[in-house]
């Protein structure tokens, strides 16, 4: 792997940029790894990244059916925060988002973690209630937020409406070190990494059947042949079922389509995030002018990577009251993704029926968040073959044993 | 947008005028049941993709529940059944095999 460095820019200026290389190896499947991940997506790539990292295990293999970070890790509103009201949620996307700060300098590979602040928007009395129990859990945990009156943000926004008619702002939790990162870099970093220990990254290598033996999984079958693993772990967010029933069990999972949306680049206008629960509009900046959009998920299951117009229609006409600057602004593009929905809203991070394969999903629409605590925790789950602190919250039994992590009722929406 | 024909009262809707309820026929499992059946009623689901028997409410017509068959992943919609139906019947399942020859009910 060629470091990163100014020196480096300066020696690679007089070569005309011709030695730079690739960031990381395309390989061909090998007979057999100690453990196969798949889906190359940010969680997927965190997951091998940790394992190579913390447990020393770099005979690994990471499949992806399409291209490496194609799908939601590519199509997200790449918002960080970690203001989440229950404990075993705040403590995993807590250390996710610790671990954002240093990612960059870890990695040797720019991910633009931007830390310019999270606002969520108290619209309705219910609300602000609501938004205050988190802030006074957040306390409680750790986790650096605080209450905003409507004045001081209109002073922080100034391109805020706080009195619209129909979702008038009645304050704000402002968490000051959440923020946003550069989506692609975050896989591309991860990737970057693993291939240069020697783990292998095989695109364009669909999963097509899972061959058990007994009680175990021997070996899987895909588009490039047989591939022989000790273990397996798939994360694959909205196509988890479709794996799982090849392995022979049903998730508690939905699969629908998440929206977003980018406007034309304007001159700076806003310097944070801002998310209106209410009315699912989720809105920032991007480095290149773009205002970044975030729609709520359709109701009803899909595979098809396109949401409905509704949808798209209810976040802009929302979000156009509270900031009626965007209101001439045209739409640039609009694209959607598959998220796993689960019925607590929070995610699996899990053992399953069958002993060797190791599952993480269901992060519905919050995933890009949490990729390096995510990462960490599903690491330390398939190199023990237990649990950590961090995921042991998140197993599948919680659903059998009625242990939910509610995060539904707590944001009040999907989030 | 999706538009279904509602089999209540016989109107096409838009999806605007849905509200969607998930998967249906799913067998309800009451109070003596053990927790695998009570958490396999609750949260377990197929997640097809591909043909989806599901529920639809006419919330902004006709506040009637119906049953609906449609393909996650084309969109295709193959048509609409009364929600007091305990599984598809043939006319649905004909208009689906028709299209799909391939396709097994599971």
């Amino acid at each position: 792997m060629k470091k990163y460095s100014a020196f480096a820019l300066v020696k690679e200026a007089f070569n005309n940029h011709l030695g730079w290389g690739r960031a990381w190896r395309h390989a061909q499947p090998k007979k057999r790894y100690k453990v196969i991940i798949v889906g190359a997506g940010g969680h997927g790539l965190a997951t091998a990244y940790y394992l190579g990292k913390n447990f020393g295990i770099r005979d690994v293999a990471v499949i992806e059916k399409g291209w490496l970070g194609g799908g939601n890790t590519g199509r997200n509103t790449t918002i960080i925060r970690s203001n989440y009201l229950q404990e075993e949620s705040a403590a995993i996307y807590e250390k996710s988002r610790s671990l954002y700060e240093t990612l960059s300098q870890e990695l040797n590979y720019n991910i633009m973690f931007s830390p310019r602040g999270v606002m969520m928007l108290c619209q309705t009395e219910h609300e602000l209630r609501a938004m205050k129990r988190t802030y006074y859990a957040n306390r409680l945990f750790g986790v650096q937020t605080e209450m905003v009156s409507p004045m001081r943000m209109k002073e922080m926004i100034p391109i805020i409406n706080t009195d619209g008619p129909r979702y008038p702002i009645l304050g704000g939790l402002w968490q000051p070190r959440g923020g946003t990162a550069r989506h692609d870099a975050v896989a591309w970093g991860y990737a970057r990494a693993i291939s240069s220990w020697g783990a292998d990254i095989i695109e364009n290598c669909e999963v097509t059947g899972i061959v058990r033996e007994a009680s175990k999984v021997a070996s899987i079958q895909t588009t490039k042949g047989s591939i022989d693993c000790e273990k397996l772990c798939f994360v694959v967010a909205g196509s988890s079922s479709l794996l799982a029933e090849l392995a022979g069990f049903r998730l508690p999972l939905e699969s629908v389509a998440l929206q977003a949306l980018v406007s034309e680049p304007i001159k700076p206008v806003m310097d944070c995030v801002v998310m209106a629960n209410t009315v699912h509009g989720y809105m920032s900046q991007s480095d290149k002018g773009e205002m970044v959009i975030g729609g709520g998920a359709d109701g009803c299951n899909n595979y098809s990577q396109r949401g409905s117009f509704q949808h798209i229609e209810e976040t802009v006409r929302a979000l156009i009251e509270t900031f009626p600057i965007i209101s001439r602004l045209r739409q640039l593009r609009q694209w959607g993704g598959i998220v796993d929905m689960t019925g607590d809203r929070s995610p699996i991070i899990s053992k399953t029926p069958v002993e060797n394969i190791f599952l993480n999903c269901g992060w519905g629409t919050g995933g890009f968040k949490a990729i390096p605590g995510s990462g960490w925790a599903t690491a330390e789950l398939v190199a023990h073959g237990n649990p950590g602190k961090l995921a042991a919250p998140f197993s599948l039994a919680r659903f059998v044993e009625g242990r939910m992590i509610d995060e539904s009722i707590a944001a009040a929406v999907a989030h | 947008m999706l538009r279904f024909k509602c089999p209540v009262c016989n109107t096409v809707a838009d999806e605007t005028e849905l509200s969607p309820g998930g998967e249906a026929h799913i067998e309800r499992m009451g109070p003596g049941s053990s927790d695998d059946a009570f958490y396999k009623y609750l949260f377990e689901r197929k997640n097809p993709l591909g043909i989806h028997f599901e529920r639809w409410f006419h919330a902004y017509g006709c506040g009637k529940w119906f049953h609906a068959a449609r393909c996650t992943k084309t969109m295709e919609i193959f048509g609409t059944y009364k929600a007091q139906e305990i599984k598809p019947p043939k006319h649905i399942i004909d208009a689906i095999t028709k299209k799909r020859p391939n396709w097994k009910n599971e």
